[in-house]
């Protein structure tokens, strides 16, 4: 049961390891990129998921039971940087793949490089 | 002028006498050569000014730089080394007169860049010369390896590149790979690398590891040419005669042993040294490369590369006169190194005036040369009796001193050593000299050349005739040699 | 007058930050060159005040906005950032200062502002990293660098560069990543996310096992960024595709940045906190450097394009600086920091003559350079300094980081002996490489058919040349290096148990 109660790094790394593994086994540029968005999005879940803190409160006055699940706002606002961080990374890796369609008519790494050998 | 700054000068006029002749060439070739002979004086003149203050015994010091703390750059004078640059210095004269007729007399290509490589390699020699540490001393070793490279690579054909990479190669590796760890290694266990009389390392350094550090820097003292490393010198004699001459006899070489003498004298002292057994093995080493060496030589027919076999037997009698460790072989082993550069540079003066004027470079083609060419060969002959050491020639007394130090140590090997080798030196000069004054001559009716250009005449004979003087007025660098030992047994 | 001395450490990254918009709106390409390099030679002129500053004892420590630590965003200048700060501007200044020439060739006029634009991008990114002291600012500035750096280096006209800033962005992103899974398991077990205040609350939690699984992620990921072998894979394609000028700058310090953050990550916060990790650093890292060293220095043998030839180079080179920071010692420390200092000389001046040589040869391919050296004198005469500074030449920058390197390896005992044979041996190699260099330039015939080049532009030659020569001086007097990077190896032992 202790192994289960952590399910939520469970699927923080199960995803993790899709990515990784997209990224890293496909042969297609786009294919890795979304591997690498997959990748990123199980570590903006790491991040959500552990500002959870049971019994916290917002620093404003409430009325009512103070025992509640409270979203500790520091995480999240990490986790909105490093989004932006990686839509950017995002759309200039797009872009490199339009680019490199463009150049070599190909986004399949084998014919890439065998358009370089030449 | 304090005999500091004229240290200083001593590496300074070369380069910029390099400078000069990159400048120079613009104009005119003669304005070149005046170039080379006026910084060739300034720099005798400026070394030999700091002799007398030698004498009497001050060691001028002069801190440069320092670039690890507590570890510097700085120049100091002492005998030994004060020897190694009045040597060079005044040879470089010489010799620089004789490049000039060599080099107009063969029509060489790129006749500035030798000249400007030539300084800068001076340069360096007297770097190494008057160096106050090891650090400074291996600053210009290295320096001295690479500007030699483009003399020996001069040509520029596949031939003396493939020979300048053996050059680089052998040079490059030793001093990276095994002369400075030693250094290092020096620095690390002593806190310094100060060339010290006495030495540094007594007490700090013992057992096995002795031997060790000395074969570290024996052997990382490539230029020394102690075999099995021997193979670049001989690769070296595809460069001009002028730089086999002065820095393939003189310079280059000199500096390989005189780093080794340096050390044992100085790092280790001679009588630490004598004291560790593991450090014995030095002296058969250089014996073997002596008979290996003399032995190769014997079966030479080329004259340049019979010479450059004579010249790493002879390097390695003066390993072996301080690897005597006695205060008359360390004599020796400097008196060595100007007996044997003033005969060496005279053998290889008359070998370019013979290539020069009869394109002859075999010893089987010398036959009856004496007659045309008669300075030439009396030269080659006085420096031919200098390496077996026969009296009246500077390496009579040299020899002398070794064997006085070997019998002082009771040192036998040494002893049968310098015998057998005297015998074959003997044995592959003699012929020659036999050869060109009494051997007929072959197609004499086809051959119309005289003697060689005057400039190189004039400069082998006035290298014979230093090989004659230095029998009869050595005095003077026995006294300041003597110096080197005061104070021991 | 207002005193700008406390605020040196913000001005040091807001400069090329702010520079960096409005030189897109400089339209002229020629004014965004002018503006570019001025604003880099500032930041340059910012970080000497700054080291002169850290020389004299003082601390800099800011507080963005006056939010105090570890709530608020702080920056910190100490010995280590400052000789960071000194490789990164002066590289950028005089890759810079050279790219005018070069780059003309390379990117069409009209796209050259927005190019500048992205260069000072990268250097406040670079800066940024630098003085940050605080993890998650460390993760934006290293993905600000690192995305206008994929711009800089996909930005030149050979095709080949796009698959490899494709590989690179790839790589860099996971590597950018694995840090942020290391600081967030950090934040999730300390609440912080200071460096400072994050050593002092590790201690509640050390040895716990996410503490050691974020020292994993977090050397991993930098150690992909600072092209660690083996995960240097990105690093070759990246530095000889991109345009000239730009592997001047990023062979010169990009790798350095991330290898000063291992650094300083590991000696401030889990260095004093996960016993016996000393060890495992050392057992983990020198290894790897053994490797770098040796695989990329024979891989730099047989390299026939000189940039890919001097890329595999930087990675033995990193090689030493690793293998200096695994002895863990205060002299393995010193000769790695030193090295950081002299490697980016070596490698900002060879690559600077390889920018003039490409323009005028042709090509970077090692027969495109046959004979070139008589008429191209100057440019050969520096990329030989360089040369020699890389091998180790006394009287060169880089014998100084090789002098330390071995005398701390020598600390050592038994494997300090086979360390020092390993950097011996990488040394002779380097001297193989680079004679080949050497050789095709001096002493081999150019081919009948192609003309001789001319010597390169004046002031790119000049810049090449005040690299070269700084190698030298640096060679000679090397009291600068020497002294930041002994009270910086001082400030990193300071935090170890």
């Amino acid at each position: 049961m202790e192994l289960l109660g952590l399910f939520h790094y469970w699927v923080f790394a199960i995803l993790l390891m899709i990515g990784l593994y997209a990224v890293i086994a496909k042969r297609n540029l786009i294919k890795k990129l979304i591997g690498l968005s997959i990748f990123q999005a199980s570590v903006f879940l790491l991040y959500i998921t552990m500002g959870k803190v049971e019994g916290g409160t917002a620093p404003i006055i409430q009325t009512g039971s103070a025992e509640q699940l409270f979203s500790n706002p520091l995480p999240q606002v990490l986790i909105l940087t490093a989004i932006v961080v990686g839509i950017s990374t995002m759309s200039l890796g797009l872009g490199i793949v339009v680019r490199i369609k463009e150049e070599y008519d190909s986004i399949e790494e084998d014919e890439i490089q065998e358009a370089n050998k030449q | 002028m304090s005999p500091e700054s004229a240290m200083l000068l001593a590496i300074i006029i070369p380069l910029v006498g390099a400078v000069g002749i990159a400048v120079a060439a613009r104009w005119h070739v003669n304005l070149r050569e005046a170039v080379t002979l006026l910084t060739a004086a300034a720099l005798a003149l400026t070394v030999w000014s700091l002799v007398p203050d030698l004498m009497e015994g001050a060691r001028p010091f002069r801190h440069l730089t320092e670039i690890v703390p507590g570890i510097e750059i700085a120049l100091q004078a002492e005998p030994l080394g004060m020897l190694f640059a009045a040597l060079a210095s005044l040879l470089w004269i010489i010799n620089s007169i004789y490049s000039i007729g060599y080099m107009r007399g063969n029509r060489e290509p790129n006749q500035t860049r030798f000249y400007i490589f030539f300084a800068i390699a001076i340069a360096a020699t007297m770097g190494i010369a008057f160096s106050a540490n090891l650090l400074t001393l291996f600053l210009f070793y290295e320096l001295l390896t690479l500007s030699t490279y483009p003399l020996v690579a001069h040509k520029g054909d596949e031939k003396s590149m493939r020979a300048a990479r053996v050059y680089l190669g052998i040079l490059l590796t030793t001093s990276i790979g095994l002369l400075l760890p030693a250094v290092i290694w020096t620095y690390v266990v002593a806190g310094s690398g100060e060339f010290t009389p006495g030495g540094i390392l007594a007490g700090k350094i013992s057992g096995p590891a002795v031997g060790l550090l000395l074969g570290l820097f024996v052997f990382g003292a490539g230029k020394a040419a102690m075999m099995p490393l021997h193979k670049w010198l001989p690769a070296a004699m595809v460069a001009p005669t002028p730089v086999s001459a002065l820095l393939h006899a003189v310079a280059v070489v000199k500096a390989g042993v005189f780093t080794i003498t340096k050390i044992i004298v100085y790092i280790f002292g001679i009588d630490f040294l004598f004291a560790e057994p593991s450090s014995s093995w030095l002296l058969y080493a250089a014996a073997f490369t002596i008979i290996a060496a003399s032995v190769v030589a014997l079966r030479q027919q080329n004259i340049k590369r019979m010479l450059a076999y004579s010249t790493i037997a002879q390097l390695s009698y003066i390993v072996m006169a301080s690897a005597i460790l006695k205060p008359l072989a360390e004599i020796g082993a400097a008196i060595h190194m100007v007996s044997h550069a003033l005969g060496k540079i005279t053998l290889f003066f008359a070998a370019g005036a013979i290539y020069t004027a009869a394109k002859k470079t075999e010893i089987h083609q010398l036959r009856g040369i004496g007659r045309r060419m008669p300075w030439t060969t009396a030269a080659f002959t006085i420096g031919a009796l200098s390496m077996i050491g026969v009296p009246p020639t500077g390496g009579f007394v040299s020899k002398w001193y070794i064997l006085g130090g070997a019998i002082q140590a009771d040192n036998y090997v040494a002893l049968a050593t310098i015998i057998l080798s005297t015998a074959l030196n003997a044995a592959y000069f003699l012929p020659i000299v036999y050869l060109a004054w009494f051997a007929q001559e072959e197609n004499s009716d086809k051959l119309t050349h005289g003697e060689a250009p005057l400039p190189m005449v004039l400069a082998l004979t006035i290298t014979a005739a230093l090989t004659v003087g230095f029998f009869f007025f050595n005095n003077p660098v026995l006294e300041l040699e003597a110096q080197l030992v005061r104070g021991l047994t | 007058m207002t005193d700008w001395g406390p605020h040196l450490p913000a001005l040091q990254v807001i400069l090329p930050m702010l520079a960096a918009p409005l030189i897109i709106a400089l339209q002229r390409h020629r004014l965004a060159w002018v503006a570019a390099t001025i604003t880099s030679f500032c930041s340059f002129a910012i970080a000497v005040a700054l080291t002169r500053g850290v020389l004299d004892g003082q601390q800099y420590g800011y507080l963005m906005g006056s939010w105090p630590a570890p709530y608020g965003i702080e920056l910190q200048v100490d010995a280590f950032s400052a000789i960071m700060l000194l490789i990164i501007t002066s590289a950028s200044s005089l890759a810079l200062l050279g790219a005018r020439d070069s780059l003309d060739v390379d990117i069409e006029n009209h796209r050259q502002p927005l190019f500048y634009s992205a260069w000072l991008l990268v250097l406040a990114g670079l800066c940024g990293m630098t003085v940050a002291a605080d993890a998650f600012n460390i993760f934006v500035f290293m993905e600000i660098s690192s995305l206008a750096s994929y711009i800089l280096i996909s930005g030149g006209s050979d095709r080949r560069a796009l698959p490899a800033v494709f590989n690179y962005l790839i790589m860099g992103t996971l590597g950018a990543t694995f840090y942020l899974i290391g600081i967030g398991l950090i934040y999730l077990m300390t609440g912080t996310l200071n460096l400072a205040d994050m050593e002092q609350r590790i201690h509640e939690v050390s040895d716990l096992k996410p503490i050691l699984v974020a020292a994993g992620f977090i050397t991993i990921g930098l150690a992909l960024k600072a092209a660690v072998f083996p995960l240097h894979g990105w690093l070759p394609g990246a530095y000889t595709f991109a345009p000239h000028a730009v592997t001047v700058f990023l062979a010169a310090c990009s790798t350095k940045v991330a290898l000063y953050l291992l650094l300083r990550f590991d000696f401030f916060v889990f260095q004093p906190n996960l016993s016996g990790h000393d060890i495992q650093f050392t057992y983990f890292l020198m290894p790897l450097a053994v490797l770098a060293i040796i695989i990329g220095s024979l891989v730099a043998l047989f390299e026939q394009n000189l940039k890919r030839l001097l890329a595999y180079s930087s990675i033995a080179q990193i090689g030493y600086i690793l293998l200096g920071a695994s002895l863990v010692s205060s002299a393995g420390l010193t000769a790695s920091i030193v090295h950081f200092f002299n490697h980016a000389l070596a490698k900002g001046a060879l690559f600077l003559a390889i920018s003039c040589l490409a323009i005028r040869c042709g090509g970077t391919l090692i027969n495109d350079i046959n004979g070139a050296a008589r008429t191209m004198p100057w440019t050969f005469s520096a990329l030989v300094v360089g040369g020699l500074s890389l091998i180790g030449m006394p009287g060169t920058a880089g014998f100084i980081s090789k002098w330390y390197l071995i005398s701390a390896a020598l600390e050592h005992g038994g494997i300090g002996i086979a360390l020092t044979a390993v950097i011996l041996v990488s040394s002779l190699m380097a001297v193989v490489y680079i004679w080949r260099i050497v050789e095709a330039a001096y002493f081999r015939e150019r081919e009948i058919a192609t003309a001789a080049p001319q010597e390169a532009p004046l002031l790119l030659l000049s810049v090449t040349w005040t690299a070269a020569l700084l190698n030298i001086y640096f060679g000679l007097m090397p009291e600068l290096p020497v002294t930041l990077s002994m009270s910086a190896s001082e400030l990193l032992l300071e935090h170890m148990p």
